[in-house]
Protein backbone atom coordinates (compact mmCIF):
# COMPACT_ATOMS: atom_id res chain seq x y z
CA UNK A 1 0.00 0.00 0.00
CA UNK A 2 1.53 2.91 -1.15
CA UNK A 3 1.61 6.34 0.97
CA UNK A 4 -0.53 9.33 -0.74
CA UNK A 5 0.54 12.48 -0.29
CA UNK A 6 -1.97 15.21 -0.35
CA UNK A 7 -1.00 18.68 -0.89
CA UNK A 8 -0.84 21.53 2.02
CA UNK A 9 -3.45 24.31 3.25
CA UNK A 10 -5.03 21.37 5.10
CA UNK A 11 -6.00 23.63 7.73
CA UNK A 12 -8.05 26.36 5.21
CA UNK A 13 -9.26 23.29 3.44
CA UNK A 14 -10.73 21.89 6.50
CA UNK A 15 -12.49 24.86 7.92
CA UNK A 16 -16.10 24.46 8.57
CA UNK A 17 -18.25 26.55 5.72
CA UNK A 18 -21.32 27.33 5.27
CA UNK A 19 -23.61 25.23 2.92
CA UNK A 20 -26.37 26.32 1.06
CA UNK A 21 -29.19 23.91 -0.27
CA UNK A 22 -29.62 25.16 -4.34
CA UNK A 23 -31.07 22.21 -5.40
CA UNK A 24 -32.67 18.52 -4.87
CA UNK A 25 -34.00 15.39 -6.65
CA UNK A 26 -34.87 11.89 -5.79
CA UNK A 27 -32.67 9.04 -7.00
CA UNK A 28 -34.63 6.04 -5.67
CA UNK A 29 -37.48 5.67 -3.65
CA UNK A 30 -34.87 5.93 -0.52
CA UNK A 31 -32.32 8.18 -1.83
CA UNK A 32 -32.30 11.84 -2.69
CA UNK A 33 -29.70 13.87 -4.09
CA UNK A 34 -28.31 17.36 -2.70
CA UNK A 35 -26.87 20.00 -4.20
CA UNK A 36 -24.88 22.58 -1.88
CA UNK A 37 -23.66 26.02 -2.91
CA UNK A 38 -20.38 26.16 -0.45
CA UNK A 39 -18.91 29.93 -0.91
CA UNK A 40 -15.20 29.35 -0.48
CA UNK A 41 -15.05 25.14 -1.57
CA UNK A 42 -11.65 24.58 -2.42
CA UNK A 43 -12.67 21.51 -4.94
CA UNK A 44 -12.60 17.96 -4.25
CA UNK A 45 -10.97 14.89 -6.11
CA UNK A 46 -13.62 12.38 -7.02
CA UNK A 47 -14.11 9.40 -4.08
CA UNK A 48 -13.52 12.32 -1.43
CA UNK A 49 -15.91 12.80 1.27
CA UNK A 50 -16.97 15.77 3.09
CA UNK A 51 -17.91 16.12 7.07
CA UNK A 52 -21.16 17.80 7.35
CA UNK A 53 -22.56 19.14 11.16
CA UNK A 54 -26.07 19.83 11.83
CA UNK A 55 -26.75 22.29 14.91
CA UNK A 56 -30.09 22.67 16.37
CA UNK A 57 -31.61 26.24 17.93
CA UNK A 58 -30.85 25.10 21.44
CA UNK A 59 -27.05 24.13 20.60
CA UNK A 60 -27.23 20.75 20.18
CA UNK A 61 -25.14 19.43 17.21
CA UNK A 62 -24.48 16.10 15.26
CA UNK A 63 -21.64 15.14 12.72
CA UNK A 64 -21.90 12.95 10.09
CA UNK A 65 -19.68 11.92 6.74
CA UNK A 66 -20.82 11.39 3.41
CA UNK A 67 -19.51 10.79 0.10
CA UNK A 68 -19.57 13.06 -2.36
CA UNK A 69 -21.60 12.32 -5.69
CA UNK A 70 -20.72 15.66 -7.50
CA UNK A 71 -17.35 15.73 -9.78
CA UNK A 72 -15.85 19.35 -9.38
CA UNK A 73 -17.93 21.80 -10.44
CA UNK A 74 -16.72 25.56 -8.47
CA UNK A 75 -18.48 25.34 -5.41
CA UNK A 76 -21.05 23.20 -6.34
CA UNK A 77 -21.09 20.00 -3.83
CA UNK A 78 -23.65 17.46 -4.87
CA UNK A 79 -24.43 14.67 -1.98
CA UNK A 80 -26.65 11.56 -2.08
CA UNK A 81 -28.07 10.65 1.25
CA UNK A 82 -29.97 6.67 1.56
CA UNK A 83 -32.73 7.60 4.35
CA UNK A 84 -32.35 5.75 7.08
CA UNK A 85 -36.07 4.95 8.47
CA UNK A 86 -35.08 5.63 12.33
CA UNK A 87 -31.94 7.66 11.64
CA UNK A 88 -31.83 10.78 13.62
CA UNK A 89 -29.67 13.14 9.89
CA UNK A 90 -30.79 11.03 6.86
CA UNK A 91 -34.74 11.81 7.13
CA UNK A 92 -33.70 15.59 8.12
CA UNK A 93 -31.36 15.81 5.06
CA UNK A 94 -34.01 13.72 2.29
CA UNK A 95 -37.16 14.86 4.02
CA UNK A 96 -37.25 18.63 5.69
CA UNK A 97 -34.16 20.29 3.91
CA UNK A 98 -35.75 22.87 1.84
CA UNK A 99 -33.87 25.12 -0.81
CA UNK A 100 -32.66 28.14 1.14
CA UNK A 101 -31.85 26.10 4.27
CA UNK A 102 -28.38 26.21 6.16
CA UNK A 103 -25.81 23.61 7.67
CA UNK A 104 -22.28 23.51 8.24
CA UNK A 105 -19.35 21.68 5.83
CA UNK A 106 -15.98 20.88 5.45
CA UNK A 107 -13.53 19.02 3.00
CA UNK A 108 -12.97 17.26 1.25
CA UNK A 109 -11.44 14.63 3.16
CA UNK A 110 -9.57 11.36 2.43
CA UNK A 111 -6.71 11.03 -0.04
CA UNK A 112 -6.51 7.97 -0.86
CA UNK A 113 -10.21 6.44 -2.33
CA UNK A 114 -9.67 8.83 -4.92
CA UNK A 115 -9.43 9.04 -9.14
CA UNK A 116 -7.50 11.33 -10.69
CA UNK A 117 -7.65 12.58 -14.57
CA UNK A 118 -4.22 11.48 -15.10
CA UNK A 119 -4.65 8.22 -14.10
CA UNK A 120 -4.39 6.51 -17.70
CA UNK A 121 -4.48 2.74 -16.46
CA UNK A 122 -7.93 0.71 -16.62
CA UNK A 123 -9.94 1.40 -13.61
CA UNK A 124 -12.77 -0.97 -12.09
CA UNK A 125 -15.67 0.21 -10.00
CA UNK A 126 -17.22 -2.63 -7.82
CA UNK A 127 -20.03 -0.62 -6.48
CA UNK A 128 -22.97 -2.42 -3.22
CA UNK A 129 -25.84 -0.01 -3.08
CA UNK A 130 -25.23 3.20 -2.02
CA UNK A 131 -21.67 2.71 -2.21
CA UNK A 132 -22.18 3.83 -6.10
CA UNK A 133 -21.75 7.43 -4.78
CA UNK A 134 -18.49 8.31 -4.83
CA UNK A 135 -17.98 5.60 -7.53
CA UNK A 136 -20.22 7.93 -9.47
CA UNK A 137 -18.28 10.58 -8.86
CA UNK A 138 -15.30 9.27 -10.40
CA UNK A 139 -17.85 8.32 -13.55
CA UNK A 140 -18.31 11.77 -13.80
CA UNK A 141 -15.09 12.81 -13.41
CA UNK A 142 -14.15 10.79 -16.42
CA UNK A 143 -16.55 12.11 -18.21
CA UNK A 144 -16.32 15.65 -17.67
CA UNK A 145 -12.38 15.57 -18.34
CA UNK A 146 -12.82 13.07 -21.18
CA UNK A 147 -10.18 11.45 -19.66
CA UNK A 148 -9.22 8.32 -21.60
CA UNK A 149 -8.85 5.65 -19.21
CA UNK A 150 -11.48 3.19 -19.61
CA UNK A 151 -13.98 2.23 -16.77
CA UNK A 152 -16.16 -1.08 -16.28
CA UNK A 153 -18.57 -0.64 -12.90
CA UNK A 154 -20.35 -3.35 -11.61
CA UNK A 155 -22.98 -2.29 -9.66
CA UNK A 156 -25.23 -4.56 -7.13
CA UNK A 157 -28.38 -3.60 -5.53
CA UNK A 158 -31.06 -5.56 -4.50
CA UNK A 159 -33.89 -4.58 -7.51
CA UNK A 160 -34.29 -2.41 -9.95
CA UNK A 161 -35.83 0.08 -8.39
CA UNK A 162 -32.74 0.35 -6.12
CA UNK A 163 -30.49 1.84 -8.80
CA UNK A 164 -28.99 5.58 -8.14
CA UNK A 165 -28.35 7.14 -11.00
CA UNK A 166 -30.59 4.58 -13.27
CA UNK A 167 -30.78 6.57 -16.43
CA UNK A 168 -27.00 8.32 -16.36
CA UNK A 169 -25.55 5.21 -15.73
CA UNK A 170 -27.62 3.76 -18.98
CA UNK A 171 -26.79 6.78 -21.21
CA UNK A 172 -24.19 6.32 -23.75
CA UNK A 173 -20.61 7.46 -22.23
CA UNK A 174 -18.12 6.03 -24.46
CA UNK A 175 -15.42 4.06 -22.67
CA UNK A 176 -17.55 3.01 -19.95
CA UNK A 177 -18.99 -0.22 -19.22
CA UNK A 178 -21.48 -0.49 -16.91
CA UNK A 179 -23.58 -3.78 -15.50
CA UNK A 180 -25.82 -4.43 -13.04
CA UNK A 181 -26.17 -7.35 -10.64
CA UNK A 182 -29.37 -7.70 -8.80
CA UNK A 183 -29.79 -9.53 -5.56
CA UNK A 184 -33.35 -10.19 -5.05
CA UNK A 185 -35.50 -9.39 -7.85
CA UNK A 186 -34.43 -8.66 -11.41
CA UNK A 187 -36.03 -7.37 -14.23
CA UNK A 188 -38.21 -8.92 -16.80
CA UNK A 189 -36.04 -11.36 -19.06
CA UNK A 190 -33.04 -10.69 -17.37
CA UNK A 191 -30.24 -13.47 -17.64
CA UNK A 192 -28.73 -13.16 -14.60
CA UNK A 193 -30.70 -15.01 -11.72
CA UNK A 194 -30.92 -12.57 -8.47
CA UNK A 195 -27.63 -13.41 -6.78
CA UNK A 196 -25.47 -11.47 -4.90
CA UNK A 197 -22.00 -10.93 -6.33
CA UNK A 198 -19.98 -13.91 -7.10
CA UNK A 199 -16.02 -15.08 -7.97
CA UNK A 200 -17.60 -15.81 -11.76
CA UNK A 201 -19.30 -12.45 -11.57
CA UNK A 202 -16.04 -11.16 -11.01
CA UNK A 203 -14.17 -13.32 -13.71
CA UNK A 204 -16.18 -12.49 -16.71
CA UNK A 205 -16.82 -8.72 -16.50
CA UNK A 206 -13.78 -7.09 -14.44
CA UNK A 207 -10.34 -6.51 -16.33
CA UNK A 208 -7.87 -9.71 -16.37
CA UNK A 209 -5.57 -9.32 -13.42
CA UNK A 210 -2.66 -8.69 -16.42
CA UNK A 211 -4.46 -5.62 -17.01
CA UNK A 212 -3.07 -3.75 -13.99
CA UNK A 213 -6.22 -1.77 -13.21
CA UNK A 214 -6.74 0.35 -10.38
CA UNK A 215 -9.38 -0.93 -8.58
CA UNK A 216 -12.36 0.58 -6.26
CA UNK A 217 -14.77 -1.12 -4.12
CA UNK A 218 -17.29 0.62 -1.89
CA UNK A 219 -20.39 -0.64 -0.17
CA UNK A 220 -21.63 -2.09 3.23
CA UNK A 221 -19.20 -4.17 4.71
CA UNK A 222 -20.18 -7.33 4.01
CA UNK A 223 -20.03 -6.33 0.62
CA UNK A 224 -16.58 -5.10 0.63
CA UNK A 225 -14.84 -7.86 2.53
CA UNK A 226 -16.21 -10.15 0.08
CA UNK A 227 -15.27 -8.38 -2.84
CA UNK A 228 -12.21 -7.70 -2.28
CA UNK A 229 -11.41 -11.29 -0.91
CA UNK A 230 -12.46 -12.81 -4.42
CA UNK A 231 -10.62 -10.35 -6.21
CA UNK A 232 -7.47 -11.22 -4.49
CA UNK A 233 -8.55 -15.06 -5.16
CA UNK A 234 -8.71 -13.93 -8.99
CA UNK A 235 -5.06 -12.67 -8.78
CA UNK A 236 -5.60 -9.12 -8.52
CA UNK A 237 -2.83 -7.30 -6.35
CA UNK A 238 -4.39 -6.02 -3.03
CA UNK A 239 -2.25 -2.93 -3.25
CA UNK A 240 -4.56 -2.09 -6.48
CA UNK A 241 -7.37 -2.55 -4.67
CA UNK A 242 -8.84 0.37 -2.90
CA UNK A 243 -12.36 0.22 -0.72
CA UNK A 244 -14.48 2.32 0.95
CA UNK A 245 -16.99 0.69 3.70
CA UNK A 246 -20.32 2.01 4.25
CA UNK A 247 -21.43 2.36 7.79
CA UNK A 248 -21.77 -0.35 10.48
CA UNK A 249 -24.10 -3.28 9.43
CA UNK A 250 -26.27 -5.93 11.29
CA UNK A 251 -28.52 -3.12 12.22
CA UNK B 1 -26.11 -7.52 5.99
CA UNK B 2 -27.84 -6.33 2.98
CA UNK B 3 -28.20 -3.45 0.77
CA UNK B 4 -29.97 -1.23 3.63
CA UNK B 5 -26.34 0.31 3.19
CA UNK B 6 -26.10 3.81 3.84
CA UNK B 7 -24.07 6.89 2.09
CA UNK B 8 -23.05 8.21 5.01
CA UNK B 9 -20.86 6.14 6.52
CA UNK B 10 -21.67 6.36 10.16
CA UNK B 11 -24.45 4.38 10.96
CA UNK B 12 -27.28 6.70 12.13
CA UNK B 13 -27.67 7.03 15.86
CA UNK B 14 -27.85 9.63 18.60
CA UNK B 15 -24.67 12.13 19.04
CA UNK B 16 -24.78 14.58 22.50
CA UNK B 17 -21.65 17.57 21.41
CA UNK B 18 -22.14 20.37 23.31
CA UNK B 19 -18.34 20.76 23.72
CA UNK B 20 -18.00 20.92 20.24
CA UNK B 21 -19.84 24.26 19.90
CA UNK B 22 -18.52 27.60 20.61
CA UNK B 23 -15.08 26.38 19.34
CA UNK B 24 -16.54 27.73 15.76
CA UNK B 25 -17.42 31.64 15.89
CA UNK B 26 -19.87 30.71 12.92
CA UNK B 27 -22.57 27.57 14.52
CA UNK B 28 -25.17 27.97 12.40
CA UNK B 29 -28.34 26.60 13.05
CA UNK B 30 -29.84 24.37 10.53
CA UNK B 31 -33.71 25.65 10.49
CA UNK B 32 -35.78 22.36 11.93
CA UNK B 33 -33.05 20.43 13.05
CA UNK B 34 -33.81 18.82 16.72
CA UNK B 35 -31.37 15.87 16.63
CA UNK B 36 -31.64 13.15 19.55
CA UNK B 37 -29.69 13.42 22.34
CA UNK B 38 -28.08 10.48 24.11
CA UNK B 39 -28.46 9.63 27.93
CA UNK B 40 -24.65 8.14 27.47
CA UNK B 41 -22.97 11.72 26.06
CA UNK B 42 -20.84 11.88 29.24
CA UNK B 43 -18.73 9.25 27.30
CA UNK B 44 -18.84 10.54 24.06
CA UNK B 45 -16.14 13.06 23.37
CA UNK B 46 -16.77 15.52 21.23
CA UNK B 47 -18.65 15.03 17.35
CA UNK B 48 -18.97 10.73 18.04
CA UNK B 49 -22.40 9.19 18.27
CA UNK B 50 -22.71 5.35 19.69
CA UNK B 51 -23.14 2.45 17.78
CA UNK B 52 -23.71 -1.20 19.34
CA UNK B 53 -22.15 -2.68 16.00
CA UNK B 54 -18.33 -3.14 15.13
CA UNK B 55 -17.97 -1.18 11.95
CA UNK B 56 -14.73 -2.33 9.67
CA UNK B 57 -12.90 0.40 8.12
CA UNK B 58 -9.52 -0.41 6.06
CA UNK B 59 -7.90 1.27 2.98
CA UNK B 60 -7.81 -2.35 1.33
CA UNK B 61 -8.45 -6.34 1.55
CA UNK B 62 -8.41 -7.51 4.40
CA UNK B 63 -4.92 -9.76 4.27
CA UNK B 64 -5.14 -13.37 5.84
CA UNK B 65 -1.87 -13.82 8.02
CA UNK B 66 -1.21 -17.26 9.10
CA UNK B 67 -0.37 -17.97 12.89
CA UNK B 68 2.15 -20.48 11.74
CA UNK B 69 4.40 -17.16 9.64
CA UNK B 70 2.96 -14.72 12.09
CA UNK B 71 5.71 -12.76 13.83
CA UNK B 72 5.80 -9.23 15.81
CA UNK B 73 8.77 -7.23 15.88
CA UNK B 74 10.43 -3.92 17.56
CA UNK B 75 13.14 -2.65 15.50
CA UNK B 76 15.44 0.38 17.92
CA UNK B 77 16.79 3.53 16.56
CA UNK B 78 19.98 1.36 16.85
CA UNK B 79 18.78 -1.56 14.75
CA UNK B 80 18.47 -3.75 17.62
CA UNK B 81 15.47 -6.08 16.78
CA UNK B 82 13.18 -7.87 19.41
CA UNK B 83 10.97 -10.53 17.85
CA UNK B 84 8.33 -12.71 19.30
CA UNK B 85 6.39 -15.58 17.43
CA UNK B 86 3.03 -16.39 18.03
CA UNK B 87 4.04 -19.47 20.67
CA UNK B 88 6.25 -16.90 22.11
CA UNK B 89 3.17 -14.20 22.30
CA UNK B 90 0.89 -16.91 23.63
CA UNK B 91 3.26 -17.32 26.64
CA UNK B 92 2.96 -13.88 27.42
CA UNK B 93 0.93 -12.78 30.80
CA UNK B 94 -1.82 -11.53 29.06
CA UNK B 95 -4.69 -9.20 30.32
CA UNK B 96 -8.41 -8.28 29.63
CA UNK B 97 -8.81 -4.83 29.09
CA UNK B 98 -12.81 -3.46 28.48
CA UNK B 99 -12.48 -0.20 26.91
CA UNK B 100 -14.48 2.52 24.54
CA UNK B 101 -13.69 2.74 21.09
CA UNK B 102 -13.39 5.85 19.05
CA UNK B 103 -13.30 6.18 15.11
CA UNK B 104 -12.78 9.22 13.40
CA UNK B 105 -15.85 8.15 10.85
CA UNK B 106 -17.38 9.23 14.33
CA UNK B 107 -18.63 5.84 15.67
CA UNK B 108 -17.89 4.90 19.30
CA UNK B 109 -18.70 1.91 20.73
CA UNK B 110 -18.56 1.49 24.51
CA UNK B 111 -17.22 -1.70 27.01
CA UNK B 112 -15.50 -3.82 24.29
CA UNK B 113 -13.85 -7.33 25.87
CA UNK B 114 -10.13 -7.29 24.56
CA UNK B 115 -7.53 -9.82 25.58
CA UNK B 116 -3.78 -9.17 24.57
CA UNK B 117 -0.75 -8.47 25.63
CA UNK B 118 0.51 -5.21 27.25
CA UNK B 119 2.84 -3.28 25.15
CA UNK B 120 5.13 -2.55 28.60
CA UNK B 121 6.00 -6.29 28.89
CA UNK B 122 6.77 -6.15 25.10
CA UNK B 123 8.70 -3.23 25.26
CA UNK B 124 10.10 -4.05 29.00
CA UNK B 125 13.38 -5.47 27.87
CA UNK B 126 13.91 -2.79 25.15
CA UNK B 127 16.24 -0.08 25.02
CA UNK B 128 15.95 2.93 23.67
CA UNK B 129 16.09 6.75 23.92
CA UNK B 130 13.11 6.88 20.61
CA UNK B 131 10.41 8.73 21.45
CA UNK B 132 8.49 8.29 18.57
CA UNK B 133 6.87 4.78 16.79
CA UNK B 134 6.04 3.94 13.08
CA UNK B 135 3.72 1.26 13.51
CA UNK B 136 3.66 -1.49 10.62
CA UNK B 137 0.93 -3.77 9.65
CA UNK B 138 0.47 -7.02 7.58
CA UNK B 139 -0.89 -5.89 3.94
CA UNK B 140 1.35 -2.31 3.95
CA UNK B 141 -0.46 -0.33 6.68
CA UNK B 142 1.43 2.02 8.67
CA UNK B 143 0.85 4.59 11.35
CA UNK B 144 2.61 6.57 14.06
CA UNK B 145 2.56 7.43 17.33
CA UNK B 146 4.79 9.30 20.32
CA UNK B 147 6.10 6.03 21.91
CA UNK B 148 4.94 7.25 25.52
CA UNK B 149 1.55 6.77 24.31
CA UNK B 150 2.18 3.01 23.88
CA UNK B 151 3.27 2.53 27.47
CA UNK B 152 1.91 2.80 31.01
CA UNK B 153 -0.70 0.14 30.41
CA UNK B 154 -2.45 2.12 27.74
CA UNK B 155 -1.66 -0.01 24.61
CA UNK B 156 -1.90 -3.87 23.74
CA UNK B 157 -1.39 -6.39 20.96
CA UNK B 158 -4.40 -7.73 20.93
CA UNK B 159 -5.65 -11.17 19.90
CA UNK B 160 -8.98 -11.92 21.61
CA UNK B 161 -12.39 -10.03 21.13
CA UNK B 162 -15.52 -10.37 23.00
CA UNK B 163 -14.27 -13.72 24.49
CA UNK B 164 -13.41 -15.43 21.36
CA UNK B 165 -10.39 -15.35 18.72
CA UNK B 166 -9.81 -11.58 16.98
CA UNK B 167 -11.61 -11.86 13.38
CA UNK B 168 -9.36 -11.23 10.16
CA UNK B 169 -11.81 -7.89 9.58
CA UNK B 170 -10.78 -6.35 12.73
CA UNK B 171 -7.34 -7.06 12.87
CA UNK B 172 -7.06 -10.43 13.68
CA UNK B 173 -4.41 -12.53 14.00
CA UNK B 174 -3.61 -9.35 16.53
CA UNK B 175 -3.71 -5.74 15.88
CA UNK B 176 -2.21 -2.59 18.76
CA UNK B 177 -4.87 -1.60 20.49
CA UNK B 178 -4.57 1.69 21.72
CA UNK B 179 -8.04 3.35 22.73
CA UNK B 180 -7.09 6.81 23.85
CA UNK B 181 -6.50 7.51 20.31
CA UNK B 182 -8.54 7.27 17.47
CA UNK B 183 -8.85 3.66 16.11
CA UNK B 184 -6.83 3.88 13.04
CA UNK B 185 -4.07 4.30 15.16
CA UNK B 186 -4.62 0.51 16.81
CA UNK B 187 -2.97 -0.69 13.37
CA UNK B 188 -5.08 -4.16 12.46
CA UNK B 189 -2.46 -7.21 11.05
CA UNK B 190 0.13 -5.90 13.36
CA UNK B 191 3.51 -6.52 12.59
CA UNK B 192 5.91 -4.25 14.00
CA UNK B 193 7.32 -1.25 15.30
CA UNK B 194 10.22 1.32 14.16
CA UNK B 195 11.33 3.57 17.50
CA UNK B 196 11.93 6.56 15.87
CA UNK B 197 14.11 9.60 17.18
CA UNK B 198 12.12 11.84 14.82
CA UNK B 199 8.09 11.52 14.43
CA UNK B 200 7.81 10.02 10.44
CA UNK B 201 3.91 10.35 8.99
CA UNK B 202 1.82 6.69 8.71
CA UNK B 203 -0.50 5.89 6.04
CA UNK B 204 -3.89 8.12 6.96
CA UNK B 205 -1.51 11.24 8.90
CA UNK B 206 0.07 10.99 5.03
CA UNK B 207 -3.38 11.55 3.55
CA UNK B 208 -4.25 14.29 5.63
CA UNK B 209 -5.32 12.59 9.29
CA UNK B 210 -4.13 14.08 12.45
CA UNK B 211 -0.48 13.17 13.63
CA UNK B 212 -1.78 12.48 17.21
CA UNK B 213 -5.71 11.37 17.20
CA UNK B 214 -6.95 12.20 20.62
CA UNK B 215 -10.87 12.20 20.27
CA UNK B 216 -11.47 14.37 23.26
CA UNK B 217 -9.74 17.40 21.24
CA UNK B 218 -11.16 16.13 18.50
CA UNK B 219 -7.95 16.03 16.55
CA UNK B 220 -9.53 14.65 13.02
CA UNK B 221 -7.45 15.85 10.99
CA UNK B 222 -4.45 18.22 10.28
CA UNK B 223 -4.71 21.36 11.76
CA UNK B 224 -7.59 20.57 14.00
Amino acid sequence: MARTAISGRLGERLRWRAATLVGQRDETPGARTLAFDVPGWPGHLAGQHVDLRLTAEDGYSTQRSYSIASAPDGELVELTVQRIGDGEVSPYLADDLVSGDLLEMRGPVGGWFVWRPEQTEPVLLVAGGSGIVPLMAMIRARRQTAAGAPFRLLYSVRSPADLIYHAELQAPDPGLESTFLFTRETPADWPRPPARLTERDLAALAWPPSAGATIYVCGPTGFVESAADLLVGLGHDPERIRTERLGPTGG
Amino acid sequence: MADSSIVDRDRESGSGDRRSEGRNAMAIVSRGFHGRRRPSDHRLPPGQYETRDFPVLSAGPTPRVSRDTWEFAVVTETGVRHSWNWSQLMALPSEHPVVDLHCVTKWSKFDTAWQGVSMDTLLAQVETEAEYVLVHSYGGYTTNLPLKDLLDGQAWIAYGYGGADLPPEHGGPARLLVPHLYLWKSAKWVRGMQLLTRDESGFWESAGYHDYGDPWREQRYQGD
